[in-house]
C-alpha cells in the first residue's frame, strides 16, 4: 500500500520581534491510507503547528522548510488554486474549539452546504438533501429541525458533530483532527471519538490525530509519534510504545497521570464549612417590563459538609453548577440558604463583614493565565492579600512572608520580582496557590486548578496540594470534572448534575460502587483506560476491534 | 459575635507554625515590563510618529520660553552698575528717572537713559504679544518686514534708515496684525496657550471620563444604565450653542473657559473606559482579588485601571487635538479667551477680516494644520504601538 501523506524533515520557525522561535525542528512521518497516526505531546511541543502546516494554514510570520507530499504532490510548493482543490476535499480538518471554528452568523445549513457547493457544485435542493444526510450520519439529533439553527443554539458536542459533518462532506482521504475533544465533557468526548472511529471505518479515510491525551491515543490510533520541543522522540505501534516505551520522555508522559490517595480522613474532625439548601438562581427576564419568567437553577438545594483537614470533591460536567457552588460558598455570588463557616453564618454577612473572614477562606482558579494580573509582579500579586488583612506588617516582614510562600509551593524567592508571563502554566498555578496560602487560610476552594495544565504538571500540582494539606491541616473544596485528579485527592465526594446533587458520600465508596446511572456513565467515560479495560462493545462507541479492521 | 470567636478558637491549634525556610534577601529588579518595552520599540519603529513627537515637543518647549524669545523687555540690563533682570522683575519707571509704575523699555527716553548708563541685552524679537509697534512704516496690518523694499522698512522711524532702532530685532518676520502687534510674537504665545489649554482640558476631562466610565463599568446594573442614559442626553445637547450662550454672560478667562469646555468634554472617554471595565471585571484575577477581600476602589485602581489606560493613552493625542480645535473655534467666533490674549483663533478671524493681508490667514492656517497633523501622527503611532496584532518590520 502506498503512503498517503509523507512529511519529510519539516522545520517551522516563527519570527518574533527580533528572534526566531523554532516550533518544529525537522520531523518526518508518513500516513498509510485508512490508518490513524496520533501525534502526542504536551502544550508547546509543536504538534498543532505541524497539523496546520499540512494545509498551509500558518500565519505569514511562519517559515516552513522541508517537504509535505500528498499522493506524491508537494503541498508546500503547489499553487494556491491547486491547494484549494485539496483543502476540504481531499484533506479536511477538525479543530479544537467548536464554538470559534463555526461562523456564529451562519446557520448550520449554510455552513455545511458551503463546503458541498464549493467543491461539488451541487444546487440548492440537492445540497440541502446532502447536508441533511451528513448531519444524520454524524448523529445530530433531529437534524431536519436543526438546519436553521445557529451555532450558539447547539451544545458543544453538537457543534463538534457539525464540524465533523463539514470535514467529512466531501469524503476526504485524510482527516486532520486537532484536539477535537479537548474542550468537551468526558461523556461527550467519548461519543465524538466513537463517531470519528465509525466514520473512519465507513469512509475508509486516514486520520492524523493530534492530542495530549494518552488515553485517547491508546483507543484510537494505529501508530503514534511522541513529540516534545518540536521533535519526534519516539514512534511506533501503539501497543509497542505504550507497552515498552524507549525514550525517557515517553516514560515520563506515561507516568504522569495523577496518582496516589488522599490522606486518611478523621471522621470525627470538626465540620469547618457547611451549607444547607444553598440555592443560586439566575432570573430569566423577558419582555419590555423585564418580568421574571423563570430561573436558571445553577445551584439548587445543595447541602454539604466539609470537615477540617479533609477534601470534599465536587464532580460534574460543564454546566452542572459546581463552579457556581464554589463561588457562592465564598459569597462571591449572591445566594439563598445557609452557609456556615467556622461557626459563623456567612449568608447574613454583607460585603464589609465578609472581609475579615476572607482571610480564612481562599480560592484557586482554573486558568492560571487569567487569574494573575499581567501587570503586577509575582511579589505584588502574592502580597495583595497581606496588604488587606495584615496592613500593619513592615515591608521586610511582608517580603519574608511572600518569599516563604513561594518557597513553600516549590518556587524560588527571587521570582517575586518577575512578571506572570515569564512563567509556565504550572509555575503560574503554583503562584496562584501561594497567593491563597500566604494568608494562612483554613478552607481553600480549588476550582479546577489542574484542568488547564499539561498532564505531567497536573500530577505535580496534585502532589503539592496534598503535601500542603497534610502540613497545614488545610481543608479543600476541590471542584473538578477530572475524576482521576479527584480520586487522588478527595475524601468525600459530591456528584452534581444540572445544579443538583446526584450522589454524595465517601469518595472511595462512590468510586468502588457508584449508585446512580449518571455517575456510572461519568466514570466509564473518564476512567476507561485506568480502571477497567475497554470492553469489547462499549455502549459509548469505543469499539477497538471494528476500528482496526479498517476498510479494505 | 462572641460565639463566632469562640468557635474559631475551638479549631485545632497553631497549624501555621513558621516554615523552616529562611527567606534569603532578594535584590529588587526594577525594570520596564516587556509589554511596555515592546510598545516603546514599536513606537520608535514608526518614523513619522517619532519625528512628529520630537517636532511637537521642540515647538512646545520653545514656546514655553516665549518670554526669552519675544518680549518688549530686555533679558538682562546693567544700569549704573546694578544688574537688572527686567524680564522677571517689574521695575518702576522711577528707577530710570520716569514716573510710571512700570517701565516701557521700548520708550526712546528710557532706552537712551539706560544705554547711556549701562547696557541692555534684548531677546531676538523685541515685541511681546501685546506690544503695539509705534514705528510702523504704514497703517497696520503691515506685511512682513523682509517682504518690503529696504528703503520702506524703516520709514516709520524718526531718522529713517539711519535710525539705530531700525535693526533686525525690530523686524516683523510675519508682519503685524491690524492693531500693529507682531504676528510671530503672538503666534509663539498663542501656540503655548493653545497647547497648555489643550493639555489641561485633556487631562481634566480624561480624569472625569475615566472616573465615570470606571464606576459605570465596574458596578454595572442600574449604575451603568443610569449613567449611560444620562450621557446620551448630555451628549445630544448642542454643546457649541450652549458654550456661546454661556460665554456671553460668564466673563471668559482661561479657567472659566476650561470649566465650561470640561462640562461637555468628559464624555469622550466614558464609553471606552466603561467597555474596558465591563470586560475586565469578569477576569479571574479580579475575582481572585475579590476573594482576597480587596476593596472595590483598590481593585479598580490596581487591576482594572491599567487595562483601561491603554485605550485612554491611545486616545490622548486625538483628544488634545480636539481640545485645541474647540478653543480655536471659540476664539475665532470671539467667545474664547479674553480680548488681547494671544490666540490662534483670533489670528484666523483677523485673517478673515483682512483679506488684503494674507500673511495673517496663511500663518494661522499653517500653524494650526501643522500642530494638528503632528498630533494626529503621534496619535496614530501610539495607537499602532499599542496594537498587539500589528507587526512591525
Amino acid at each position: 500500500m502506498s503512503t498517503l501523506l509523507e512529511v519529510e524533515d519539516l522545520q517551522i520557525g516563527f519570527h518574533m520581534d527580533t528572534t526566531t522561535i523554532h516550533a518544529v525542528r525537522g520531523i518526518s512521518f508518513s500516513i498509510e491510507p485508512g490508518k490513524t497516526l496520533a501525534l502526542v505531546g504536551e502544550s508547546g511541543s509543536g504538534k498543532s503547528v505541524t497539523a496546520n502546516s499540512i494545509l498551509r494554514l500558518l500565519p505569514e510570520s511562519a517559515e516552513v522548510q522541508g517537504t509535505i507530499r500528498y499522493k506524491g504532490r508537494d503541498l508546500l510548493t503547489m499553487g494556491d488554486r491547486e491547494l484549494r482543490g485539496i483543502r476540504g476535499n481531499d484533506i479536511s480538518m477538525v479543530f479544537q474549539e467548536p464554538m470559534s471554528s463555526l461562523n456564529p452568523l451562519h446557520t448550520v445549513e449554510q455552513q455545511v452546504s458551503e463546503i458541498i457547493t464549493t467543491h461539488r457544485g451541487l444546487r440548492r435542493a440537492a445540497a440541502r438533501a446532502e447536508t441533511l444526510r451528513l448531519l444524520d450520519m454524524v448523529g445530530l439529533p433531529n437534524a431536519e429541525t436543526r438546519l436553521d439553527d445557529y451555532p450558539h443554539q447547539l451544545s458543544g458536542g453538537q457543534r463538534q458533530r457539525v464540524m465533523i459533518a463539514m470535514a467529512l462532506a466531501n469524503e476526504p482521504d485524510l482527516l486532520i483532527a486537532d484536539e477535537p475533544t479537548t474542550s468537551l465533557d468526558v461523556t461527550v468526548q467519548a461519543q465524538i471519538l466513537g463517531l470519528l472511529q465509525d466514520m473512519q471505518r465507513r469512509l475508509g479515510m486516514a486520520m492524523l490525530f493530534i492530542t495530549h491525551d494518552l488515553g485517547i491515543v491508546r483507543h484510537l490510533a494505529d501508530t503514534v509519534c511522541v513529540m516534545t520541543q518540536g521533535e519526534i522522540v519516539e514512534r511506533g505501534d501503539v501497543a509497542d510504545v505504550f507497552g515498552n516505551p524507549q525514550h525517557s520522555y515517553t516514560r515520563h508522559l506515561l507516568a504522569a497521570e495523577p496518582s496516589g490517595a488522599p490522606p486518611l480522613a478523621d471522621p470525627d474532625a470538626p465540620v469547618i464549612a457547611s451549607t444547607e439548601n444553598l440555592r443560586v438562581w439566575f432570573p430569566i427576564k423577558r419582555g419590555v417590563l423585564r418580568r421574571t419568567v423563570g430561573h436558571i437553577k445553577a445551584v439548587d438545594d445543595v447541602s454539604l459538609e466539609v470537615r477540617e483537614g479533609q477534601t470534599l470533591g465536587i464532580v460534574g460536567e460543564s454546566g452542572s453548577g459546581k463552579t457556581t457552588l464554589g463561588r457562592a460558598m465564598l459569597r462571591l455570588l449572591p445566594s439563598e440558604g445557609r452557609i456556615v463557616f467556622m461557626g459563623s453564618e456567612l449568608s447574613k454577612h454583607g460585603w464589609n463583614e465578609m472581609r475579615p473572614i476572607r482571610k480564612d477562606m481562599q480560592i484557586v482558579f482554573q486558568d492560571p493565565f487569567g487569574s494573575l494580573s499581567p501587570r503586577m509582579t509575582i511579589g505584588e500579586i502574592i502580597a495583595e492579600g497581606i496588604n488587606v488583612h495584615m496592613p500593619a506588617l513592615s515591608e521586610d516582614e511582608r517580603e519574608r512572608k511572600v518569599s516563604r510562600a513561594l518557597i513553600e509551593v516549590g518556587l524560588e524567592a527571587a521570582m517575586m520580582h518577575r512578571y506572570p508571563h515569564e512563567f509556565s502554566g504550572g509555575q503560574r498555578q503554583r503562584v496562584a496557590i501561594a497567593r491563597a496560602l500566604v494568608l494562612e487560610p483554613r478552607l481553600v476552594v480549588l476550582d479546577e486548578p489542574t484542568s488547564a495544565l499539561d498532564m505531567s504538571v497536573q500530577a505535580q500540582v496534585v502532589d503539592l496540594l496534598r503535601m500542603l494539606q497534610t502540613r497545614h491541616r488545610l481543608t479543600y473544596l476541590f471542584i473538578s470534572h477530572d475524576l482521576r485528579v479527584i480520586r487522588a485527592l478527595a475524601n468525600e465526594l459530591i456528584v452534581m448534575k444540572d445544579g443538583k446533587v446526584i450522589e454524595a458520600g465517601p469518595a472511595a465508596d462512590i468510586f468502588a460502587n457508584p449508585a446512580s446511572a449518571y455517575t456510572r456513565q461519568l466514570m466509564r467515560a473518564a476512567l476507561t483506560d485506568v480502571l477497567v479495560p475497554p470492553p469489547d462493545n462499549d455502549v459509548l462507541g469505543f469499539d477497538k476491534s471494528t476500528a482496526q479492521r479498517g476498510p479494505q | 459575635m462572641i460565639a463566632g470567636l469562640a468557635n474559631r478558637l475551638a479549631f485545632s491549634g497553631p497549624v501555621w507554625a513558621p516554615a523552616d525556610v529562611a527567606a534569603p534577601p532578594v535584590a529588587a529588579r526594577p525594570r520596564i515590563s516587556p509589554i511596555t518595552q515592546r510598545r516603546i520599540r514599536n513606537f520608535a519603529a514608526s518614523k513619522r510618529g517619532v519625528w512628529s513627537l520630537w517636532i511637537f515637543v521642540l515647538l512646545f518647549a520653545l514656546s514655553m520660553f516665549s518670554e526669552f524669545i519675544a518680549s518688549d523687555r530686555p533679558i538682562v540690563a546693567v544700569y549704573k552698575g546694578e544688574l537688572l533682570f527686567p524680564i522677571v522683575v517689574n521695575y518702576p519707571e522711577a528707577k530710570f528717572g520716569g514716573f510710571l509704575a512700570t517701565t516701557n523699555f521700548r520708550d526712546p527716553l528710557n532706552r537712551t537713559e539706560i544705554e547711556a548708563n549701562g547696557w541692555m541685552a534684548w531677546p531676538p524679537i523685541r515685541f511681546s504679544y501685546g506690544t503695539v509697534d509705534n514705528n510702523l512704516p504704514r497703517a497696520a496690518p503691515t506685511p512682513p518686514t523682509w517682504a518690503m523694499a529696504p528703503e520702506q522698512r524703516c520709514a516709520g522711524y524718526p531718522q529713517g534708515d539711519a535710525d539705530p532702532e531700525c535693526r533686525l530685532g525690530n523686524w516683523h518676520w510675519l508682519g503685524t496684525d491690524d492693531q500693529g502687534r507682531d504676528v510671530l510674537a503672538r503666534l509663539l504665545y498663542g501656540f503655548r496657550i493653545s497647547v497648555l489649554f489643550g493639555l489641561a482640558l485633556t487631562i481634566t476631562s480624561s480624569i472625569v471620563g475615566v472616573l465615570v466610565g470606571a464606576v459605570s463599568g465596574y458596578f454595572g446594573g442600574w449604575t451603568d444604565l443610569l449613567t449611560q442614559r444620562f450621557i446620551e442626553v448630555w451628549a445630544s445637547i448642542p454643546s457649541l450653542y450652549l458654550l456661546l450662550i454661556m460665554s456671553s454672560f460668564i466673563a471668559p478667562s482661561f479657567w472659566t473657559l476650561l470649566a465650561i469646555l470640561l462640562l461637555f468634554g468628559w464624555v469622550t472617554l466614558v464609553g471606552l473606559v466603561r467597555a474596558e471595565f465591563l470586560r475586565a471585571r469578569n477576569f479571574e484575577y479580579v475575582a481572585a482579588a475579590r476573594a482576597l477581600g480587596v476593596s472595590n476602589v483598590a481593585i479598580m485602581w490596581r487591576h482594572l485601571l491599567p487595562n483601561a489606560m491603554v485605550a485612554t493613552l491611545t486616545f490622548m493625542p486625538f483628544i488634545l487635538g480636539a481640545s485645541i480645535v474647540t478653543l480655536t473655534s471659540l476664539d475665532y467666533l470671539g467667545f474664547g479667551l479674553p480680548p488681547g490674549s494671544p490666540s490662534l483663533g483670533e489670528l484666523l478671524s483677523q485673517g478673515k477680516e483682512n483679506l488684503q493681508a494674507p500673511w495673517l490667514s496663511i500663518t494661522g492656517f499653517v500653524t494650526i494644520s501643522l500642530m494638528l497633523s503632528l498630533l494626529v501622527f503621534v496619535g496614530e503611532a501610539v495607537r499602532d504601538a499599542f496594537d498587539p496584532r500589528k507587526v512591525f518590520q
